[in-house]
């Protein structure tokens, strides 16, 4: 290409980015090209401002914002209780995981307990997610490195996790099955041998994707010593989750401060050692087994009683009571139109999700409606140290790189 | 909390009059700090050998408009050894909404700053890349400040349609 028609077309940026890049790219010797919004492997409108020498890449200037939908500021103007659908929309691979982050944060906030038994479903399906958007992460990760073939396993099996969710919820990702307080209804009938039946058949299934890829040398030499991190260098950046433990690094928010009663299932947290795209990959695959591991413990101890919080004042009463008794009705009717108020404080409570630590900073100002909601998002982080990882590898890497972060736009943007 | 104990006690001794007050709400550990202090807080908190908070979990603010001081930039840290969030709080006044930038001590402090000094216009000292990240560059005024409207598109009917449309910010050649 011809370089100054690149730098011409740049101009318009060059002058606020020059700080960003190197001398030899004013003068022109190295290459200014820009990568995505509108890229198929860029994992939905992630931009990047690449600089090249030849086929290296000397600095990358990553641009988002391009799924800016202004979610924390709607989230402002709506009760708690119709807040949470927006928590949907953010990261779109881990629907459940969002709704629990939030919810999480609102009974935090009003000081509402969950029954056991709502605990233990919550754990079932944000465990169901996490193997979900993993699948996803394998079926994209492996399509950008050239195996076109795993893609098509891989969302075979995300089907019939999405088919527990909408027997769940009636939706296959929007759910907004997680309320506060408990869980919108209990799981139907025919739920326990759906997830028994996808129990069995996983395992299988991960040992015929491992071995599609995990020994294939051109996915080797796709993968091996490309785009490391040390341990260090990735807390310093923010990374977490399996970003971080492929760097070595043994955090795991379930371990470390367990919350919805991660403490009661035994299972263990993989961790890699070069923390380059290959053992990325491999913390994923191994992760996938260890979420097999609690929902199955989860669904052997599976709680009776009820599934969502009898506390009238946080809670809306089931659909049964309301025909029978006054203050159901009124409680219902005050719920459903003004809402319950949180005391004026603000708390911050943080999830494992599939790409790392999804916090919530929750602010009430002792009214209806949330004074401030921020998500500290996992991909946000994770975008942030793609220059760090990508620099001097050629641009064929850039791809396997940025898909072995799994970075999800909605969740950056918000 | 033995941990967290100990870095409330480490600030005071170190910082005396820029700790502002401590709270304690829900068994969270929040630490209000004058806007001088951040910057030697943060550095304090990251180094020192028994604390080691080496995670910049989450940076954002609350705007309490039309109350004063008006901003509060919000800090989560979190020690990976200790495993425990410490938050920290600096309180800014409307007319002076700056502070220094962590970006020294927490590389990843960058972005969170910036998206901060978007959606707020709080302007954070010494950044190295201060620019709009989420909204457009040439985009006017901080969205999430209280005294910036969510916005709405009035109904059309029959009756007062072109009235309406006429006043559509369609795009021009």
């Amino acid at each position: 290409m011809d370089t100054d028609n690149a730098n011409q077309a740049m101009d318009t940026t060059l002058e606020e980015l020059r700080h960003l890049v190197s001398d030899r790219a004013l003068e022109g010797e190295t290459m200014l090209l820009n990568m995505g919004p509108q890229h198929p492997s860029t994992h939905g409108v992630l931009r990047l401002l690449l600089e090249l020498d030849g086929e290296r890449v000397i600095n990358c200037v990553p641009d988002i914002g391009f799924l800016h939908t202004g979610i924390e500021k709607n989230m402002e103007s709506k009760t708690f209780h119709k807040a949470l659908v927006m928590t949907d929309r953010m990261d779109y691979l881990n629907n459940l995981g969002n709704n629990l982050c939030y919810c999480l944060a609102v009974e935090k906030l009003v000081d509402l307990d969950v029954p056991e038994r709502a605990q233990a479903i919550r754990v079932i399906l944000v465990e169901l997610q996490r193997i979900a958007s993993h699948l996803v992460f394998l079926a994209t990760h492996a399509l950008d490195t050239g195996a076109m073939s795993v893609f098509l396993y891989c969302f075979r099996e995300r089907e019939i996790i999405l088919d527990i969710f909408e027997m769940c919820s009636g939706e296959r990702m929007m759910t907004s099955f997680i309320r506060p307080g408990g869980l919108w209804r209990d799981v139907p009938e025919g739920f326990e041998d759906a997830v028994r039946n996808f129990i069995r058949i996983l395992p299988k299934r991960l040992k015929q994707y491992s071995n599609l890829l995990s020994k294939n040398p051109i996915y080797l030499s796709r993968s091996k010593g490309i785009g490391p991190i040390s341990g260090e260098d990735a807390v310093s950046w923010g990374l977490t989750g399996p970003n971080l433990r492929a760097a070595g690094v043994p955090f795991d928010l379930r371990k470390a401060n367990p919350y919805s009663g991660y403490e009661r299932y035994d299972f263990d947290v993989p961790v890699g050692t070069n923390g380059d795209v290959f053992d990325r990959y491999m913390m994923r695959l191994q992760e996938m087994a260890q979420s097999l591991r609690i929902v199955e413990q989860a669904l052997d101890h599976l709680p009776g009683g009820p599934v969502r919080s009898d506390n009238r004042k946080f809670v809306p009463p089931p659909r049964s009571e309301i025909g029978t008794s006054m203050e159901a009705l009124i409680h219902h009717f005050k719920l459903w139109t003004e809402g319950f108020s949180a005391p004026e404080g603000a708390v911050y409570v943080a999830v494992e999700s599939p790409r790392g630590e999804l916090g919530c900073y929750l602010a009430g100002n002792g009214g209806p409606k949330p004074y401030r909601v921020h998500f500290r998002t996992p991909s946000f982080a994770a975008i942030q140290a793609i220059p760090v990882l990508v620099r001097g590898f050629l641009v064929a890497d850039i791809v396997a790189i940025i898909s072995s972060i799994d970075p999800v736009l909605g969740d950056s943007d918000r | 909390m033995d941990v967290l104990n100990r870095a409330v006690e480490t600030l005071q001794n170190a910082l005396k009059d820029k700790v502002l007050s401590v709270d304690v709400f829900r068994d969270q550990t929040t630490v209000d700090l004058d806007r001088a202090g951040i910057l030697e807080a943060c550095r304090i908190l990251h180094d020192d050998a028994a604390l080691r908070f080496n995670l910049l979990a989450a940076l954002t603010a609350v705007d309490y408009w039309p109350k004063e001081p008006r901003f509060t930039v919000v800090y989560q840290l979190y020690s990976i050894p200790n495993r425990v969030f410490l938050g920290l709080r600096v309180p800014l006044e409307s007319d002076a909404a700056e502070v220094d930038s962590i970006e020294s001590v927490y590389p990843n402090a960058n972005w969170h700053e910036r998206e901060v000094f978007d959606l707020f216009g709080v302007d954070f000292k010494g950044h190295s890349d201060l620019r709009r990240i989420l909204m457009p560059k040439d985009w006017e005024g901080h969205p999430l400040r209280k005294d910036y409207p969510l916005g709405y598109e009035e109904v059309q009917f029959s009756f007062n349609f072109d009235e309406i449309d006429d006043q559509k910010p369609y795009a021009k050649e």
